[in-house]
């Protein structure tokens, strides 16, 4: 797949991927991905276990060397040499918040905010504190911290370099509902601010809700673009309509409408309809319902989620022996 | 390549505080020495006059030479598997840090407490002697060249144990066989000074350069070599890159 220009965004791109690959000996951990991430974008980069994810993180930070392929981040192209270079623009928050838990929050992050060499520290450091709601805690040991406060920290900690790319691998991961929606609310005051935001995640629904784009990781990139562009390139538009009886002629009522396209007889008196445009083609079904005197008891549009996205592609590597 | 003071200072402080919080480490740096000198302080200061001459002939101040080849050893072997173990290793190798820079936070802060401790216990070593053994024992076992190799000895034989122990630590993937392998390659060091204690080596001015040149020698090429070994992709997959 060849790399994917950004619709928004302007300057140079965040990150820029070009066919990269990484081998473990003889074994695939992804191949040929290549895509582009726009600077103050939120991209999410969805795929099942296994499929690349959190090594396609460990390369961009460079903490791994990519087999082939090249790569920007941050402006920078992804070298050996230019290690220390990337990794002062970016920050990396991983699966594990691998905090030092014998230490207090504050002591975790003086140690952090002097390995990325933050000027006006304490100051850097309170505001990390703040942007996570943890000032109260700052003096508890991390070992006392449930994992969401943990969680938190981490973030914290990620913040303290004021990275132009910050890459969060999973960081909802076993929160509950409450810490989750901290995260997200997070996560969009970094967006507001210009961070360019790296998100791996599990929770399609996260994704869809936080991300400007996403890609779809399966060892190979299977798709990537806006939600609602890969809502519509898989999935065909459809009205639902639901009557209190079958309709008796059912093809002379839905024929030559204009909008609307092939239907079918779903369950005794519900008929699903394939539509170009629903904002034409509702009206027209209505009318011509009303004109047959059928009791109409819904019309509604098809929604696919991000979900069915995600399976469809992953059901299609399945039965492809893909995975 | 220019080597970041303040990320250095930054591994440095972090392993103290982690020393601070955590008692277990602090006792069995401090206790293992402390055994390590009893049996020579006995046996000196159960030494009568008449035995002193004999001293004359050893160098029994050498044999607490052993103890900045112990004392580091486990400190050491656990500074990078050990941050592995626990998952902290990931987030310090995604910051700026230089694989150098993490390296010399770790062996400074192996180091400095080992020294501390050594000197520490060979200053109360000493003051046992010249307060409870015989007074010619005491100016038998106080003898300056002694008392200077000690002091020259001590930091190069700590150095040198240290990369050993991090050498080992980098390329292990179990804590517990990283200290292990850590003390039991200390050994040999602690066996050179048991030598020359007890006069099996016999230590001449020439040696002592020899010696010192030597550890000198190792503790730079330590350095390096632990600093080759120290490979991103090994440690964070475990596959080497």
């Amino acid at each position: 797949m060849t790399a994917v220009p950004l619709s928004g965004g302007s300057g140079v791109p965040a990150l820029t991927v070009e066919h990269l690959s990484k081998r473990f000996g003889d074994r695939l951990a992804f191949e040929d991905v290549s895509f582009e991430v726009g600077r103050g974008e939120v991209f999410g980069f969805l795929g099942p276990n296994g499929a690349g994810k959190t090594t396609t993180v460990r390369t961009l930070g460079t903490l791994i060397a990519p087999s082939s392929g090249t790569a920007t981040v941050a402006g920078i192209p992804l070298l050996p040499e230019n290690g220390v270079d990337i990794r002062r623009r970016i920050a990396i928050m991983p699966e594990s918040p691998g905090l030092y838990l014998r230490l207090s929050v504050r002591e975790n992050l003086e140690c952090f905010a002097d390995l990325y060499e933050a000027s006006n520290s304490k100051d850097r450091i309170e505001f990390a504190l703040h942007a996570v709601n943890l000032a109260d805690r700052a003096n508890d040991a991390c070992g006392t911290l449930s994992k969401g406060l943990r969680q938190r920290v981490a973030l914290a900690r990620a913040l303290l370099g004021d990275p132009e790319v910050l890459f969060l691998d999973e960081p909802t991961a076993g929160l509950d509902p409450v810490a989750a929606r901290d995260v997200h609310e997070l996560i969009d005051e970094l967006r507001k601010r210009g961070v360019t935001i790296f998100l791996t995640t599990h929770r399609l629904e996260e994704a869809e809700r936080l991300c400007d784009r996403v890609a779809i990781l399966n060892s190979t990139l299977r798709t990537i673009g806006r939600p609602d562009e890969l809502r519509e390139r898989l999935f065909s538009k459809t009205l639902t309509v639901r009557t209190l009886v079958p309709l008796a002629d059912a093809g002379n009522v839905f024929a030559g409408l204009p909008g609307a396209g092939a239907w079918r007889q779903d369950i005794a008196a519900t008929y699903v309809l394939d539509v170009t445009d629903a904002t034409v083609a509702a009206p027209a079904v209505t009318r011509a319902l009303v004109a047959a005197g059928a009791d109409v008891l819904s019309i509604s549009e098809s929604q696919h989620s991000l979900e069915d996205v995600y399976l469809q592609l992953i059901d299609e590597d399945r039965e492809a022996g893909r995975t | 390549m220019k080597l970041s003071a303040r990320r250095i200072g930054a591994i440095f402080r972090k392993e103290l505080r982690e020393f601070r919080h955590n008692g277990s480490i602090v006792v069995t740096m401090a206790v293992l020495p402390l055994i390590f000198v009893i049996p020579p302080l006995i046996a000196l200061l159960e030494l009568s006059s008449s035995g002193a001459g004999g001293l004359l002939n050893g160098d029994p101040l050498a044999y607490l030479l052993g103890i900045p080849a112990l004392v580091p050893a486990t400190v050491a072997a656990y500074s990078v598997v050990g941050e592995r173990q626990q998952g902290t290793l990931e987030p310090v190798l995604t910051t700026p840090i230089r694989r150098e820079e993490f390296l010399l936070g770790k062996a400074l802060a192996a180091f400095i407490p080992s020294l501390f401790i050594s000197y520490s216990v060979f200053g109360l070593f000493l003051a046992c002697i010249a307060l409870f053994a015989h007074p010619a024992v005491a100016s038998a076992a106080f003898q300056v060249p002694d008392l200077i190799a000690q002091v020259l000895f001590t930091p190069l034989i700590a150095g040198w144990a240290i990369w050993l122990g991090m050498a080992i630590s980098t390329r292990v993937s179990e804590i517990r066989v990283a200290q292990q392998l850590g003390v039991l390659a200390s050994v040999p060091s602690a066996v050179v000074t048991a030598f020359i204690a007890y006069d099996v080596i016999q230590i001449t001015p020439r040696l002592v350069v020899f010696f010192a040149v030597l550890l000198l020698v190792l503790d730079v090429v330590g350095y390096r070599f632990v600093s080759a070994l120290f490979d991103r992709e090994r440690l964070m997959t475990g596959a080497r890159s």
